[in-house]
């Protein structure tokens, strides 16, 4: 009987040690590879960067530009008061990502969105003139042809979603904050 | 069927027709083991855990880095600012390669004293000599990848060495830079070689550990396994023994990593690759110090290419040199003598091979270095000739031998590492001495003094910048010095930079953006030379970190200014200072008591401000140095209690076996 004690008593031990070790080895293995991904995140130089100011002034009316913010296209539109009207004409919830023109600007004639096409990635065609621009008269996306609106939302073509609105802010009436 | 009981199944289909699960039970489970190892025997697993670390963190600085001479330098920088944890992963990276030669080195100089090289394990002793031939380029490729002044210098010289060839060695060297010069093709080449050689290194363990377990671990009474009482399963006994070693290890890698991460390198590579300027010293890292000194041994060219080269080469004839049948130095009580000795030589290579190649060093290197061949291709041979060796014990199950000797050996080692690592310092002590302060950051616990900074930064824009440029330094990075988000937009607003070009094509002056660097003073390095007499004031951003003695030596030399004593002469535009070498320097005493006047009424003598600025010149060098610190201490407090557990374990896992 005394003998069976013996051999118990350390067995026990040790399987507690054992747990404990490789409890703790297990969460020093996890918490070491965390430094290792997070390396893999925007360094603080780029995440400075993710900020644009941009100059509305020179942008005549019917005229769009494109910035480059975050290493991407952003379109700037200064939308006619045509293009305005029939983006506020189509009823919103007939739409495949439906969302109101007033919802996505903040100045119904300043128009701003992230010019990355929702499908795969593209950069739609639409800002110069001369461009194709689709069959609602805002962008169109060559690669595999999305019409977006003069509201930058997805009207036919395999793109899932409208075209994203950034965070920005109007510092003044001519002057945006992008990000 | 339980679900245990599937996955068996499941992985017995996979052995069944790829035998991966029994390769593994095989090599790292079963695998049977002497059971009288000492601790000595940790440190090969240690070097494979070294290659592992290494091979990690060089994957994800290789994610950051660029290697182009224009920008290396600069990537590295933003690595350790910039990149998330970069400045861990960096110093992991770079102290690994020292603690890699450490472990690797005791493991060689373990197989010295046990005559591991002796058959049947030759095989295994020669792949370990072309995996530290392997890892000796590997580490030299990469200590040029930051392109520091050292990388620069240190790669002219060691390709250098092949244009001791006799008739090709010009066309050899050419060829390995793919230039005329140490440039953008080598760094290039070296890159892609410092990437490739490591995964070589793993291919060449593999055929290492083959054969270990081909020919069976030797052990410390050096006699062979006799039958099943001799050995015990690696695996719990080894892995949890390794464990343990690994967890120490770690606790003096993580010393060094958090708290002295550059006691091993040289100061000089953080002063970027100038092609026309030679540091004054050129040394190569601490674990090439004993070739280096072989080789300046020689007084001429080719030869002592030459007899560096044979220091290692002669090792892969040890199984002949040494032909006596007892393995282990335990029965030699003549090779014992001479195994200690030897160790001590080669640490008086790696001594000399530090201090100039002048006076006694020369001589004492060339006594150690015909030492070093007299060891082992006279003294070997002969004693194992005429040696008379103690009797061998029957068998290893039945211990006759007392821990002591590898205790013993233990300590000395310890004494002679102690011995290197204080008197380190002393090979970079030339000069006058510095005025050694007490700064905020030094200590385990140490940071920095936010108000210091900020009144260090003031000195900077007031002073200082007028020449010296900051250009790793931006003005986010003041955030740290106590200023709001709010506070940090003003203040680089109030400074213009130019940026463009325009859509018209045209450079603009704009104000400055959070983002933005510190201006430099001079448009560039030739406009800043022609104002300042064709002296150069270096950029400061790193200067803390790029000089000998670190905050000891700024503050010294800020406060350094003196009268000219009557006998020394001064060239012209030239100032007397007793802390600069050669005492002459070009920038004349900036310092005046009262000049500044700092808001939170500090005092502004010179000592004062100099202290201030110092303190800000550190933080400038090591931003950060505060999380280093946090990090380091969380790291090794659970280090330690993760070894603790661990050794408990081991005990209890080993008390059957004691
Ligand atoms: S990426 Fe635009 S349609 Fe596919």
């Amino acid at each position: 009987m005394s003998d069976h004690v013996m051999n118990e008593t350390p067995k026990t031990r040790r399987d507690f040690l054992f747990a404990a070790a490789t409890a703790v080895g297990a969460v020093g293995a996890a918490v070491a590879v965390w430094p290792f991904v997070d390396s893999l995140n925007p360094a603080a130089d780029t995440r400075a960067l993710s900020t644009v100011e941009v100059d509305l002034a020179p942008i005549a009316a019917g005229q769009a530009i494109t910035v480059k913010w975050r290493g991407k296209p952003v379109f700037i539109r200064h939308r006619t008061p045509q293009e305005i009207e029939s983006a506020r004409a189509v009823n919103a919830a007939d739409l495949r990502d439906p969302q109101a023109d007033d919802a996505r600007v903040q100045k119904a004639e300043w128009l701003v969105m992230v010019g990355v096409c929702t499908h795969l990635g593209c950069v739609p065609l639409g800002q110069k003139a001369g461009d194709p621009v689709g069959d609602f008269g805002g962008w169109f996306c060559p690669c595999h042809g999305s019409h977006y609106d003069t509201s930058g939302r997805i009207r036919k073509g395999p793109a899932p979603a409208n075209l994203a609105v950034p965070d920005y802010a109007f510092l003044s009436d001519t002057q945006i904050r992008i990000g | 069927m339980t679900a245990p009981g599937r996955l068996n199944k499941a992985l017995d289909w996979v052995d069944r027709r790829l035998p991966l699960i029994s390769l593994m039970k095989h090599s790292a489970i079963d695998y049977p083991t002497p059971k009288n190892l000492n601790y000595w025997w940790n440190f090969g697993s240690l070097a494979g855990f070294m290659l592992v670390v290494m091979i990690v963190t060089g994957l994800f600085l290789a994610m950051q880095y660029t290697p182009h001479v224009d920008m290396a330098f600069d990537s590295v920088e933003r690595i350790m600012r910039d990149v998330n944890y970069g400045w861990l992963i960096r110093y992991l990276h770079m102290n690994g390669a020292s603690m890699f030669f450490v472990v690797t080195y005791i493991h060689i100089f373990r197989g010295l004293y046990y005559g591991s090289y002796k058959p049947p394990r030759e095989l295994l002793w020669w792949i370990g000599l072309v995996i530290l031939l392997l890892m000796m380029a590997t580490a030299f490729m990469g200590y040029v990848l930051p392109w520091g002044q050292m990388s620069l210098w240190g790669a002219t010289v060691i390709t250098n060495l092949f244009s001791a060839v006799p008739v090709v060695g010009d066309a050899i060297v050419t060829l390995l830079w793919g230039g005329f010069s140490v440039d953008n093709p080598t760094l290039n080449r070296f890159f892609v070689l410092h990437f490739l050689l490591p995964f070589v290194i793993l291919g060449v363990v593999v055929l290492h550990v083959w054969a270990l377990h081909t020919v069976k671990s030797n052990n410390p009474l050096g006699i062979d396994v006799k039958g099943p009482q001799d050995v015990i399963p690696f695996h719990p006994y080894y892995t949890v023994k390794d464990l343990f070693g690994i967890g120490v290890f770690l606790i003096v890698y993580c010393l060094f990593t958090f708290w002295y991460p550059n006691y091993l390198g040289h100061p000089d590579n953080y002063i970027p690759a100038n092609p026309m300027v030679t540091p004054p010293h050129i040394v190569p890292e601490w674990y090439f110090l004993p070739f280096y000194a072989i080789l300046r041994a020689v007084p001429d060219k080719l030869m002592g290419v030459i007899a560096m080269f044979a220091a290692i080469l002669v090792l892969f004839a040890l199984p002949w040199l040494d032909s006596s049948k007892v393995r282990s130095g335990t029965f030699r009580p003549w090779f014992k003598v001479a195994f200690w000795l030897f160790v001590v030589d080669c640490f008086v290579l790696g001594y000399v091979g530090a201090m100039p190649a002048e006076g006694v060093w020369i001589v004492l290197g060339r006594i150690a270095s015909v030492y070093y061949f007299v060891h082992l291709l006279l003294i070997l041979p002969l004693l194992s000739r005429y040696e008379k060796t103690r009797p061998l014990p029957e068998s290893i199950g039945l211990p006759v031998l007392s821990r002591e000797g590898a205790a013993k050996g233990a300590q000395a080692l310890a004494v002679l590492f102690a011995v290197v690592l204080f008197a380190a310092p002393a090979v970079a002590a030339e000069g006058a001495p510095l005025r050694k302060q007490s700064w905020s950051w030094q200590g385990i616990f140490g940071t920095y003094d936010e108000a210091q900074l900020r009144r260090g930064y003031q000195v900077y824009r007031e002073v200082c910048s007028a020449c010296h440029a900051m250009k790793r330094v931006h003005f986010r990075n003041t955030e740290a010095l106590g200023f709001t988000e709010e506070a940090v937009k003003e203040l680089a607003a109030s400074y213009t930079v130019t940026d463009g070009p325009d859509d018209n094509g045209d450079m603009f002056e704009r104000p400055a953006l959070p983002s933005d660097r510190f201006p430099s003073p001079f448009p560039n390095d030739q406009a800043a030379m022609a104002a300042n007499g064709g002296a150069l004031p270096p950029d400061l951003s790193l200067i803390v970190k790029a000089r000998m003695g670190g905050p000891d030596y700024v503050f010294s030399l800020l406060t350094g200014y003196a009268p000219q004593p009557a006998d020394v002469e001064l060239p012209p535009g030239k100032f007397y200072n007793t802390v600069f070498p050669g005492h002459a320097i070009s920038m004349p005493p900036q310092l005046t008591d009262g000049a500044i006047e700092f808001p939170d009424g500090a005092p502004a003598n010179v000592e004062a401000v100099a202290r201030d600025v110092t303190a800000f010149l550190q933080w400038a060098a090591e931003p950060e140095l505060e999380e280093r610190h946090a990090m380091g201490v969380k790291t090794v407090l659970f280090l330690f209690a993760a070894t603790a557990l661990m050794y408990a374990l081991k005990r209890r896992v080993w008390a059957a076996v004691h």
